[in-house]
Formats: C-alpha cells, structure tokens, sequence
C-alpha cells in the first residue's frame, strides 16, 4: 500500500543518503562505461517515475510511452538542426508537443482500461514510429543528425566527458521524482487512485474520471519527452529505429513493476536493478550479433512476472510487515 | 421539513434489447424523507438507481431534483449537485486507508488536503468508524465496508443519499446498527432512498414505501400499508413460492 | 479502373483471411483466460520456420508440414502455459500483460540465435504460381493460404459449438466461476486454449510459409496487428475476431493501395483506435 502522507523525516534522510553516493560517483569511477550505465538507469528511472504516473497510480498501463520519448527527442533536435533553438527550449517545446499528442490519444482511448488500454497504447506509438519514418521533415527512415557544437552548458553537448550529463539527468530525475511526490500526495493522487480502483467508484464521489485521466497522462507525456530531448543531446544521432521503437516502452513498463508499480522510488531501484544487467549482457553477449543478451533478457522478464510481481518495492514491505 | 419536493423522477423508462426494465416509474421525495424502494430480484431496482443518478440514460422521462432537469447529466455532475449512492457490491479504493477514501470523497467539496482530512475524520467520527481510520481499506469486514462506503458518500456532503441494498447480508446486530446510522443521516438532514430486501429495515426507517415489480411501480404507501398490500403480497409471495419448491 | 477495384478487394480478401485464422487463435486465448499472449506473432514465427525446416531438411512441402506445424505450437503453447503464465494468472494485472512480452522477447532472439536474423524463402513450393481470372491476377499460394484458413476457422467454430470440449470451453470463456461449479476443470481448458490458440497460429504459419519471407521479427508486426484485430472484434469472440480480420485486410491493403503503401499499418492501427472510441468493447464484444 502506498502511503499518501507527506514524507516522513526518515524517508527523506534514507533519500538523502542515496542521494550522497550518487553525487560522487563520478568522481570515483574511471572510464566513461560506468558513466554510461548510470545514465542509462537515470534515464530509465525517468521513464519509469513518469510511466507510475498514469500506470501504477492512475491505473493506465501503458506499453507506448516510446511515442512521447520519440516525440520530445525528435522536437528538441528539429528545432535545433533547422532553426537553431536551443535545446533547452526545445525540452519545454518537445514535452509540451508530447502533452498535446497525450491529450489527442488520451480522448479516444478515455474508457478503455487493462488489455484494451495497453493495446492501444502500442497501436498508437506504431502510428507514431510509421509516421517518423517516412515524414521527410525529420529525416524519414535516415534520421536527424545534431549539429556538434562547442561543448557548453548552454549547447547541452559534452564531448571530453560523459560527466555534466550524469549530474543534469540525474536533476531531471529529481525533478520527476519531486513531481511524483507532489502528484502522489495532492487530490490529484487521490483521485487518480480512485480512478485506477473503478470508474464507476470515481464517479460517485464525483469525479470527472475523462478528464483526470488526460491529466495524468499529460504529465506522463511530458517528463517522458525530456528524457527523449536528453537523449538526443546525449546520442547527438535520432532515428525511428532508436527512440520509437517497442522494446524501449518495454523496458519502461519493465523497471516500473521490478521496482514496485505505484511507489515513487520504485522505478528508481527496478533501474537500478535492470539496466546494469541490461547494459552488461549487451556489451558480453551482444556484440557477436547472435542475440544471446536478449534471450537472457527475456528469461529475466519472464521469472520476474512469474515470481515476484510486486517488485522489491512489495518485497521490502512484505519484509517490513513481517517485522511488525 | 418542507413539503417542496426535493427529487422528482417522471415517468423513467429503461430498455435493453426486448425488456423494459423500467416502465414509466414516477415518484417524488420530499426534503427530510427516508423513501424505500422494495422489489422483488430482477424487477428493476437498479436500474432505477442507475437511471437516477447518471449511471444509465433512461430511454423516456425525466429526473428533476430541486427543480433542475438532471437527466442526462454525467454520474460525476449529479455527485456534485448533491446526490450521492452506494453501490449493491461494495466498492471502495484498495490502495487506502479508511481515512484516504473518506478524504476522497470530502475533496469534492473541500479542495485543500488538510481540511478535507478534517472533514474525513469528522464523518468518519459520525458513522463509527473513527477508530480504523488507519487501517488499510481492504482489511475491513463487509459491514464495515458498507459504512466506509456510506462514510464517503456523506463527505461528498449530499443532500440527497441513494442507498442500495446496504442491509443485504448483514447479521440482527450490524443491521440494528446500519439502521440507527440511517436515521442518523436523516437527522442531520440528508434525505435517503433506501433499496431494500430486507423488510423489516424498510419498514422501520420509511416513511414511504415504492413497490416496483417487472420494471413498473405497483405501489406508493405507508409501510403499514404497504405489507398488507395484496399486489405486493402477490410480487413477494410468488417468488418464495418458488424458492420453497 | 473497376478491374483494378476488384483486385484489390481480392487481395484483401486473400490477406484478411489469414489475419483472421492469426487472430482466432489469440481470441481463444483471451477469452478463456483474460490473458493478451503478446508472443502470439512469433509463436507465427515458429510456425512458418517449422514449415521452413520441413521443406529444407525434409523435403516436406508446407501443405504436409501443417499437422506438423499444429502439433508443435499447441504443444509449446500448453507447455508455456503450464510452466510460465499459469503462475501470473493469479498475480497482478500488469504482470499478466509483461510475462508474454518476455516469452515474445525470448521467442524472436533464440530464433536469431538459432537461425541467424537472414531472410528465407520456400522456393519451389508444390503450390505456386498465379492464376489469371479475367482481369483479376490470383495467386495460387496466397489463395490456398486464404482457402485454408476459412476451412480451419469455421472448424474451429464447429468443434467448439459442438463438441463437449469444445461446449467446456464456451463455458469458461463466458462465466469462469459458473464453469467451476459445473465441474469443469477451468486449469485444463486453459492449458488446451493456450495449446490449441497456439496451433491455429502455427497452422497459420505454414499456410504463411508457402509465399513469405521468413525471419526471425517477422512475429512483431503480425502480431500487433492481430492484437488490434482481436479488440476490434471484441474479446472472445470468434466470429467477432474473423470479421475484424477481414475487415482489417481491406484497411490494410485498400489504405495501401489507395492512400500510400507506407502507411498501411498506421491506418490498421488508426482504424482500430477509432473504432474502439466509438465502441470501446469491440464489434462484437459484450
């Protein structure tokens, strides 16, 4: 069960104390890997925090959150290449795209619930990625290539080191975080779990279930879009094939539930979990092409759903109850 | 208590696919009235409830409450204007505790986090169940459900409390105390109709009596009159008829 | 201009069809056990690389192959259902929806892994070549493809109305608990769905085998678009899910045709979405 009040003062120093490690890690790693793993989770804990949003709160399990990571990746870097905005405009540009195409897809599918909202969720991102790949505007199937500017804060491009990166993802996440938190204990999140229990239950303590749901999924949208503008300043290369693709909602939906669907730290610990052993078994196993990380991959998946659903959020507070 | 009329429902009529299963049902309820529906399964109670209250579109008549055409208004409208139900299968949010889902309700009305907590408590301290106000609510028992049900429905703050089958399934002490918390809602001035199986509650709390029997109203009356009734006999006797052989 | 109209309604006819076998199978699964396997596409897959082998190492035309291709599927499909997603029926619903994305996920890469990612093609298959009516071209394969998914689909409508198993199942699908109390052994219907869901797709395969190509992702897209045809038609419904095949045949090919060859799917898929606005159970969903 998920607890509504506002954090205790044992929860913010447990968070504080994570927080400590994680800002110094780059000062006690070599290389630019051990950077990169960590990117990755950041950047799939995000994903995953934004995704708890509309899924493990308000109830909207979404396989198509690749849609607006696509989108906000593609705004930013549009809007650089052809009339040199800067990204960090074209962050706010690309989550509110994103927010408007949440809303444009959140109207139709506003009764749907389960099976019927994920499918359509993945119909949806499809449209999308078919969309992207043929649209000459952004590149078709060849992509949108970002201008290499002289590394800077401003130009949000670093090329001597991963560094800067870590530590503005890793503001991005506790930006989504705190929004977590907010959303998590305002009537918003009260509603939302209305929502997720039963409409007919919303509607009887007289919410507009149509319209919290557009919400919730907006704010999804957004958060999810500037992970895909920081990964397009990250990669500097865009194409259909790397940020519209399935298997990226996946791994969202994926370190969302490892961790403990409707927790706020939850996605936090199932990407810290996922994406090192994701990122290793690609860099062992994968190079020969012989997709060998992605079948332990899937077995991963596969035992995770089958034996501990909860996640270790539900794991953690089994253990707790059991203390108490 | 005024004698103005507080719900008018007008000829509601309801199909689905060959079977009305509301036929021209007409009725009124005074502010300050406890008014019982009673029915035999399957003669259209709930589907009265849902016609009322935003759930279904009646296919024919009209539902005015304080005057105003609610008809075809959304459930979640009708909530706010100040009508307020429970459900036949008791629903409330797994997620919660008691007190989140009351708080639920109260921010209807109450948008800021700390007074609707304080709206919560106070009907939760109103309906009995103060002291589980932590506990998670899928621990509680059915009865206690039903009045966490009820409890949130009062934080809407309703004028009006459509109650639907809340006596079903509980023993001679949970119903003595259900019916002293409905009277207890009527005195501090909620008007309730009550869906009800279970005689001897409807029979204490209304001061009127509606019979409904294959979707049409058979019957309007006091509840001493209403047992006495021969149609009503015959829409009961029937069905126990059947349940004995 | 009319001719050109009459063969792209054969075409769609032709394509609908076996969209419409693809999507039974994974209608009786969703039915019985409220489950979406998302690894139906490459559980096709599978069907149409048996299919291939046989003809390669065997010299077994895909017409032959077709039990072999059946018994292979319902018995992997019975298997996964024992050993894998039994265990998340009684788990949360999001578990339930990610387990078949890992089977998906497990499936498609042991196939690379197994059979590299290259394309391949039956290429002398005993069924070929192209029939010439009138204005309308036929082609063989694609026309014993589409003839023989009609043929399985209205036996498997057959063997579930009439047959007691074939009743059982009708029963779980419609009132889970009301099966149980009758006696019937709801564990049992669910593993031979699952089974049976998983053959029909197999035999789809090899009907799939005789005219396309084959790679290990070719599951993805076929099975998504089997999803949307499966809500389209309405959750556990049979005829509903041949209808929305068909129909989805023509979206995909007349969209094609008509509008742009590359956005074919994206009109399937915005097709599905509309219509489950205006209707959100389906056509012929309850």
């Amino acid at each position: 069960m998920v607890s509504m009040r506002t954090p205790t003062r044992r929860q913010i120093s447990v968070f504080a104390i994570v927080l400590v490690p994680l800002i110094l890690y780059p000062l006690l790693v070599r290389g630019s890997f051990p950077l990169h793993v960590m990117i990755m989770v950041f950047l799939f804990a995000m994903m995953g925090v934004a995704w708890n949003i509309m899924g493990g709160y308000a109830g909207m399990f979404s396989f198509g959150q690749v849609a607006f990571f696509g989108i906000g990746a593609y705004t930013s870097s549009y809007l650089l290449t052809t009339y040199h905005v800067s990204p960090w405009i074209g962050l706010l540009a690309g989550g509110i795209l994103a927010a408007l195409a949440a809303a444009a897809i959140g109207i139709p599918c506003s009764n749907l619930r389960g099976h019927y909202f994920a499918i359509a969720s993945i119909a949806f991102a499809e449209i999308v990625r078919i969309h992207f790949n043929n649209w000459k505007l952004v590149g078709a199937a060849e992509g949108l290539t970002l201008p290499i500017l002289p590394q800077s804060f401003k130009n949000f491009e670093f090329h001597s080191t991963k560094v800067p990166y870590y530590y503005i993802l890793l503001g991005f996440l506790i930006l989504s975080l705190l929004v977590c938190l907010w959303v998590s204990t305002s009537r918003m999140g009260f509603y939302f779990r209305a929502i997720k229990e039963s409409h007919e239950l919303a509607k009887v303590v007289g919410i507009n279930f149509v319209h919290y749901r557009l919400i919730a999924i907006m704010i999804s949208a957004f958060l999810t879009a500037m992970a895909g503008t920081f990964y397009a300043q990250y990669i500097l290369y865009l194409d259909p094939d790397s940020v519209l693709i399935l298997p990226i909602s996946v791994q969202v939906v994926l370190v969302a539930m490892l961790g403990g669907a409707g927790s706020i730290m939850g996605p936090v610990i199932g990407a810290a979990i996922l994406l090192p052993i994701s990122e290793l078994t690609r860099v062992w196993l994968g190079p020969k092409g012989t997709g060998i990380d992605m079948v332990v991959y899937g077995t991963l998946i596969m035992l995770i759903s089958a034996y501990q659903p909860q996640g270790v959020w539900g794991l953690l507070s089994r253990i707790g109850k059991g203390k108490a | 208590m005024s004698a103005a009329p507080l719900l008018e429902v007008q000829g509601i009529s309801k199909h689905f696919g060959g079977l009305w299963a509301n036929d021209n049902i007409s009725f009124t309820v005074g502010d300050g009235d406890i008014v019982g529906i009673i029915g035999p399964n399957g003669s259209g109670k709930s589907t009265l409830f849902n016609c009322i209250t935003g759930f279904y579109r009646p296919d024919a008549g009209r539902v005015l409450y304080h005057g105003r055409d609610i008809t075809h208004l959304s459930a979640d409208r009708i909530c706010k204007m100040g009508i307020a139900r429970t459900f036949q299968i008791v629903q409330v949010i797994s997620d919660m505790t008691v007190l989140e889902n009351v708080m639920t309700g109260a921010f209807l009305h109450i948008p800021r986090k700390r007074a609707a907590r304080a709206k919560a408590e106070e009907v939760l301290a109103f309906t009995g169940l103060w002291e589980k106000r932590d506990a998670a609510a899928t621990s509680l028992t059915i009865p206690d459900k039903k009045r966490l049900e009820v409890s949130m429905a009062l934080a809407t703050q309703p004028k009006l409390l459509m109650l639907d089958e809340a006596m079903a399934g509980l023993t001679p002490v949970e119903l003595r105390e259900m019916m002293t918390l409905v009277r207890k809602v009527q005195e501090n001035g909620v008007t309730l109709v009550i869906v009800e199986h279970v005689m001897e509650a409807v029979m204490e709390l209304s001061h009127r009596v509606i019979g409904i029997n294959s979707g049409r109203k058979i019957v309007e009356d006091v509840p001493e009159k209403i047992v006495v009734n021969p149609e009503v006999i015959r829409a009961y006797l029937g069905e126990r008829y059947h349940a004995r052989h | 201009m009319g001719s050109d109209v009459l063969q792209q309604v054969v075409n769609s006819l032709l394509i609908g069809s076996v969209y419409s076998l693809v999507a039974i199978g994974l209608t009786l699964i969703w039915g019985v056990m409220n489950i979406i396997n998302f690894a139906h596409g490459d559980f096709l897959m599978l069907g149409m690389f048996i299919a291939f082998w046989c003809y390669t190492l065997l010299h077994l035309d895909p017409v032959f192959s077709i039990p072999i291709c059946a018994a292979v599927l319902f018995i992997l499909g019975a298997a996964i259902y024992r050993f894998i997603v039994s265990k998340v029926m009684s788990g949360p619903l999001l578990a339930q929806l990610v387990v078949t994305f890992g089977v998906s996920i497990f499936l498609a890469n042991l196939a690379v892994m197994l059979w590299t990612p290259d394309f391949r093609l039956i290429e002398k298959p005993l069924l070929s070549g192209t029939w010439s009516l009138g204005a309308v071209q036929l082609s063989i394969p694609k026309f014993a493809a589409s003839l023989g998914s009609v043929l399985v689909s209205a036996g498997v409508l057959l063997f579930l109305k009439k047959t007691k198993t074939g009743k059982a199942i009708l029963a779980v699908e419609m009132n889970r608990e009301s099966a149980l109390l009758v006696g019937i052994n709801t564990d049992r219907i669910n593993a031979l769905s699952f089974g049976m869901g998983s053959a029909l797709v197999g035999i789809a395969g090899a009907f799939l085998a005789m005219y396309y190509y084959i790679y290990p992702q070719v599951g993805g897209l076929f099975g998504l678009i089997s999803f949307c045809i499966v809500a389209l038609g309405g959750f556990g419904s049979i005829e509903g899910a041949f209808i929305a095949g068909i129909l989805i045949g023509f979206v995909q090919t007349l969209g094609g045709y008509y509008f742009d060859p590359a956005y074919k799917y994206a009109l399937v898929f915005l097709v599905y979405l509309i219509t489950v606005w205006i209707r959100p159970q389906g056509l012929l969903g309850w």
